[in-house]
């Protein structure tokens, strides 16, 4: 196990690296590509050439491409000073380089930013979690009935109804209509129950799109296992049935969901942003739709190097559930 | 004894007819049927017999004879699985040491499984649970029939390991079943349906998925076990030499009924249905001179759903002919004595299949 | 030399295509070859599958599928592989039909080697060699009809036969005793012994010379398993065909085949003509099998006596025990058999065999008398009747083998025995294969050769 753990680390580490010098790549080639001049993009279109010039300098986008490539690795691990001339910049510790737009650190922006989106998605994959997993195991042991119909058909709902639109659904219902949830996001260090009721439909609306996916494929995967000879087997021992469901066949189910969730919750981004935007949240994604629209390279980066770390993590997190439900695993 | 009255006196004389049975073990006209989309499967379709402790009784038959349906059925398995609306249907009787147990209470049942009766099955790497180290799987059968801890149930456990063969078994309780080897897989699943001395133990195929020696290992220690618990054992395989090894008394099952049954001898050596006669001669056998050619069965196994009528085997049967009147073709033979305590469901007169067996079938095997 | 047939094979596909077929089409002018002669040949075959592992997945190991072995398929016979799961004999059915390709060794087909060729170079082989698989529903693609399946040899051929490509289907069909309006019906119509004849009929399409059967029958009922074992039987006498035939199920492997090859981990232990392998084997590993078959005879439920039990399990063949690979689970493993691998030898006319101390058969390695600790454990599972039987056996060989050496020197069964026993003495100087076996021979059974040495003169008094 000690062994399995070590390896994951290894490679979690050995992964971060690379995506990092690929998103120096993209960071240094998409311009050439696009041919787009970074320094003129961070300065502005009318700007005098010895400005551009200086900019060009400070960030260092003359020196040779490996010497950029070590700037940009050691900004994010120890921070990086830009000089030029007398004009020196510290950029401190996970330096991810300044907006072309607003000329802002990206970091303190994406750690202003970053929580909520998080928030957002873990919350969601808790209650997708619970309900996906609920309603599937009950289709499956009611296999047939006007129950399992039921929630098959409410699942297929929410697969293919898209997010703004259940989104804009339940604000209607419960927040216009009803008038039951504010429906306006409020920091946490302000109210916990600001916190939760500007949270709720945002959670219910990304988790239903989810649940419904994982309560399809808790349905099928438990229909599989429950004609295991391994039930059999249990139900011969004369276990009740409660136990040969939750301690036999619910700890077999959860290994494909396992590797779902993993896979998800770095596709989970593209929903996040969807629901920020329909609930006007402050994460990240109202961000991200700005800096798109503006060409701000640096921000994207900043994004897309910490959604990866957050993948990778969560992936972490996976591997090292995966081995603790199926010991097959850890031999591998 | 060519009656072919369906009155059910004579039917029944495996069953008699005093209510509460005498045998440890008695099967009165069990019935497993599957409704599915194309029809109706009589998997089991009218099944009688009993057995004593400490007696072994072997069932025979190929794929879809009903020989599985029949001990799921016993343990109160085959519905299990079925959650949608369409339930097995079975009926008839099932008494196990004095107790109905197609009427008890189900949670009665469920308390009886694993302790007093229970099953080894073929494929001892699917039948384990992949997740659960061997001595937590047997812990938690050992557990749900006796009030104990962990620990005491542990110690049971490693006692149960070393019973059946498996070295070390203070150290291999803690192994997975992917780390053990087939033929300890299945000796560590016997393990398991030991572990609360049942009275009762069926084994489903319990060598088809090792290799000869490995069988040669397990067959001998199932025959070790039942002498020692003196337990009643149904062993139910395709394969006649398993249950020649194994087998007191045989029951040769075709398209969900019994066609023979009797002492194991006397079907091995006086087999008096044309279906034994067949399996007989489909297999070549190590202990005779190299036959020149096998005698097999013609055409294929029955579908449940379409038995043929009259007697189901008359398809495949070299001697439909025989009886007159096409009474093959119409009517279903049911079960009658041919010998002591032995019994077979055929047209023929016994006189003919004497006739047919000496000297026709016997000569060529 | 293997090593240039390798290099051109992989070189130039595409030429040695067209000069391969060209053989091809003068050995298809010659199809009938005359029974007797060799078909398939294979030396020193051997397939290992390395084990990788780590992120660089870094080779730690190989499984030794098939660690080295040598048969002769002759034409029109029938060959039997026994073993148990994981001996190898699937393995080495799929190099012979090259489904696989040899890490080592070398197969002959009518001559040519076959050992490293291409797809392509194959092509015009495939026609010759023909594979029935185990299962026969995942075998058949569910969504061609049979007749699809069946012709698919000709189109992959490019073979037009006589009368059209239909009507050859189902004439085939009805060799294989299908009906041949079944046509245009789907494999999921068929039983599973239907299915099975399937498989034969399209294996059967191109007239193949040599057939590789993988388990045909283990998945089909025994009435079904009789049908298909007769047919393939009719088969052969009708087309001369030559068959490898595959099987855990020795009662099987017996009724279909003319000679029988035992393996154990990757190695054949014995090889011999059926009825010397089924009344006299030699290997102790064949007779343990043989004896491990349960009866269908209740009469013997008592007579477990009889029966040899092998203790634990088969070693894994990652990393196969040293010299015999037998000798961990052998009640008669000694010394010798821990050091040194007994080659594969021809005790006997039409039973090859490799053991030191073979069963029914005169001691390889008499000097050679301590039994492993192993052995002795291993002995307490054999019952007492098959240990007496075995010691009588051998010793009224030992008897006849002496008589043999008294009427004539040169006997085939004498001579090698006296070469074998003689051990690195070396004072038989006649035959080679003492030679060989000599300098197998390990440092410590010279030294207790000395024993032996006087035996032989004993011997032809």
């Amino acid at each position: 196990m000690l062994a399995y753990l070590i390896r994951r680390l290894f490679a979690a580490a050995v992964m971060l690296v690379v995506i990092i010098l690929v998103v120096f790549g993209i960071f240094f080639l998409v311009p050439k590509w696009a041919g787009v001049d970074v320094a003129l993009s961070f300065v502005g279109k009318q700007a005098d050439p010895a400005a551009v010039e200086g900019v060009r300098q400070k960030l260092g986008l003359s020196d040779p491409v490996f010497v950029q490539a070590w700037e940009f690795f050691k900004g994010i691990f120890a921070g990086r000073t830009y000089a030029a001339g007398g004009d020196v910049t510290h950029c401190s510790a996970p330096c991810f380089g300044y907006s072309f737009r607003t000329e802002q650190s990206v970091w303190p922006v994406l750690t202003e930013r970053f929580p909520v989106t998080l928030a957002l998605a873990l919350g969601a994959a808790v209650l997708w979690l619970i309900f996906g997993l609920a309603a599937g195991v009950l289709s499956a042991l009611k296999r047939g009935t006007l129950w399992d119909r039921g929630a098959m058909v409410v699942a297929l709902a929410g697969v293919s109804l898209p997010i703004y639109f259940t989104g804009l659904l339940s604000l209607a219902i419960f927040s216009y209509g009803l008038g039951w949830i504010d429906g306006e996001f409020v920091p946490l260090e302000e109210s916990l129950t600001g916190w939760l009721g500007g949270m709720i439909l945002p959670w219910i609306t990304l988790a239903f799109l989810y649940a419904a996916m994982y309560a399809r494929i808790t349905r099928a995967t438990m229909m599989e296992i429950l004609g295991e000879d391994y039930i059999r087997t249990a139900r011969a021992k004369g276990l009740k049935e409660q136990v040969v469901i939750r301690k036999h066949a619910m700890r077999s189910t959860l290994t494909p969901l396992l590797t779902m969730l993993g896979m998800d919750l770095g596709a989970l981004m593209g929903g996040a942003i969807l629901t920020e935007t329909t609930f006007s949240l402050p994460g990240l994604g109202q961000k991200v739709l700005d800096a798109i629209q503006n060409q701000d390279l640096p921000f994207i980066l900043g994004v897309v190097l910490i959604t990866s770390l957050a993948v990778l993590i969560a992936n972490l997190v996976v591997d090292i559930l995966y081995a603790v439900i199926d010991p097959r695993v850890r031999l591998a | 004894m060519t009656d072919l009255s369906k009155s059910g006196a004579a039917v029944g004389e495996p069953t008699g007819t005093s209510p509460t049975p005498k045998a440890f073990l008695e099967v009165r006209d069990l019935k497993v049927h599957f409704p599915t989309d194309d029809g109706l499967v009589k998997s089991v379709d009218g099944l009688s017999f009993q057995l004593e402790k400490g007696k072994t009784l072997g069932i025979v038959g190929e794929s879809g004879s009903g020989k599985s349906v029949t001990s799921l059925g016993i343990m109160g398995l085959h519905t299990a699985g079925q959650y949608g609306r369409r339930k097995a249907q079975i009926s008839g009787e099932i008494w196990l040491d004095g107790t109905e147990l197609l009427s008890a209470d189900p949670d009665e049942v469920r308390k009886l499984r694993g302790r007093q009766m229970s099953m080894i099955f073929q494929d001892p790497l699917s039948a384990l649970h992949p997740y659960y180290t061997i001595g937590q799987q047997i812990v938690e059968a050992y557990r749900v029939h006796h009030d104990v801890d962990k620990k005491t149930a542990k110690r049971r456990a490693v006692e149960m390991l070393d019973r059946v063969g498996i070295p070390q078994p203070d150290k291999r309780v803690d192994s997975y079943p992917h780390e053990f080897s087939g033929g300890m897989r299945q000796r560590a699943m016997i393990a398991m349906s030991l572990v609360n001395n049942p009275e009762l133990l069926i084994a489903d195929e319990p060598t088809t998925a090792l290799d000869v020696t490995v069988q040669a290992q397990i067959l001998d220690l199932i025959r070790d076990l039942q002498t020692e618990f003196g337990s009643a054992v149904i062993i139910i395989t395709h394969d006649l030499g398993v249950v020649a090894e194994l087998a007191d008394d045989l029951l040769v099952m075709y398209g969900g009924r019994c066609v023979e049954r009797g002492p194991a001898e006397k079907v091995f050596y006086e087999p008096r249905h044309p279906y034994t006669w067949g399996l007989l001669g489909s297999m070549p056998r190590l202990d005779r001179d190299q036959q020149e050619r096998l005698i097999p069965v013609k055409g294929s196994p029955p579908s449940l759903i379409n038995l043929p009528s009259g007697c189901a085997f008359n398809p495949r049967c070299p001697y439909a002919d025989v009886p007159k009147d096409d009474v093959t073709r119409t009517v279903r033979p049911e079960l009658a004595e041919v010998g002591s305590k032995h019994w077979a469901a055929c047209h023929m007169s016994q006189e003919q299949r004497e006739r047919i067996w000496t000297e026709e079938i016997a000569p060529k095997l | 030399m293997s090593e240039n047939a390798k290099d051109e094979a992989v070189a130039i596909p595409a030429q040695s295509d067209g000069t391969r077929s060209e053989a091809a089409g003068t050995a298809t002018l010659t199809k009938d070859a005359a029974p007797g002669e060799t078909l398939l040949k294979v030396t020193g075959l051997q397939k290992h599958f390395p084990i990788k592992k780590g992120l660089l997945q870094r080779q730690v190991g190989a499984v030794r599928a098939v660690d080295g072995i040598d048969f002769e398929v002759k034409s029109g016979e029938t060959l039997g592989v026994v073993g148990e799961s994981g001996c190898g004999k699937s393995t080495m059915g799929r190099l012979i039909t090259r489904l696989l390709e040899p890490t080592a060794g070398k197969v002959e087909f009518e001559g040519k080697d076959i050992t490293h060729l291409g797809v392509g170079g194959m092509r015009p082989l495939r026609r010759d060699v023909q594979m029935i698989f185990q299962d026969p529903y995942s075998s058949l693609n569910p969504r061609h009809t049979i007749g699809t399946i069946i012709s698919a040899p000709f189109k992959l051929q490019g073979v037009e036969p006589e009368g059209g490509v239909k009507k050859e289907v189902q004439r085939l069909l009805s060799v294989v005793g299908l009906n041949p309006e079944h046509y245009n019906r789907y494999p999921h119509e068929f039983s599973g012994g239907q299915r099975q004849r399937i498989g034969i009929a399209r294996a059967l399409a191109l007239n193949p010379k040599l057939v590789v059967a993988d388990e045909p029958v283990s998945a089909l009922d025994v009435s079904i398993q009789a049908q298909v074992v007769n047919l393939l039987d009719d088969l052969q006498t009708e087309l001369g065909l030559t068959y490898v035939i595959i099987a855990h199920d020795l009662s099987v492997v017996r009724h279909v085949s003319d000679r029988i090859a035992v393996m154990y981990l990757g190695k054949i232990m014995e090889l011999a003509d059926r009825d010397l392998l089924y009344k006299t084997p030699m290997h102790p590993y064949t007779k343990a099998l043989m004896s491990a078959v349960p009866i269908p005879d209740p009469a013997r439920k008592s007579t477990k006596s009889e029966r040899i039990l092998l203790k634990g399990d088969v070693p894994s063949p990652i990393s196969p025990p040293s010299g015999c690979r037998f000798h961990t689970r052998c009640w008669k493993a000694t010394e010798i058999c821990k050091t040194t691998e007994p080659p594969l030898k021809e005790l006997r006319p039409g039973q090859q065999v490799a053991c030191h101390h073979p069963e029914n058969f005169e001691d390889q390695a008499p000097q050679d008398v301590v039994l492993l600790s192993d052995a002795k454990e291993a002995a307490e599972l054999v019952s007492e009747k098959a240990l007496a039987e075995s010691a009588q056996t051998s010793a009224a060989v030992a008897a006849e083998a002496e008589a043999g050496t008294d009427r004539a020197e040169d006997a085939a069964t004498g001579a090698e025995a006296g070469a074998g026993s003689a051990g690195s003495a070396g004072s038989a100087g006649s035959a080679g294969s003492a030679g060989s076996a000599g300098s197998a021979e390990s440092a410590e059974s010279a030294e207790s050769a000395e024993s032996a040495d006087e035996e032989p003169p004993a011997k032809e008094k």
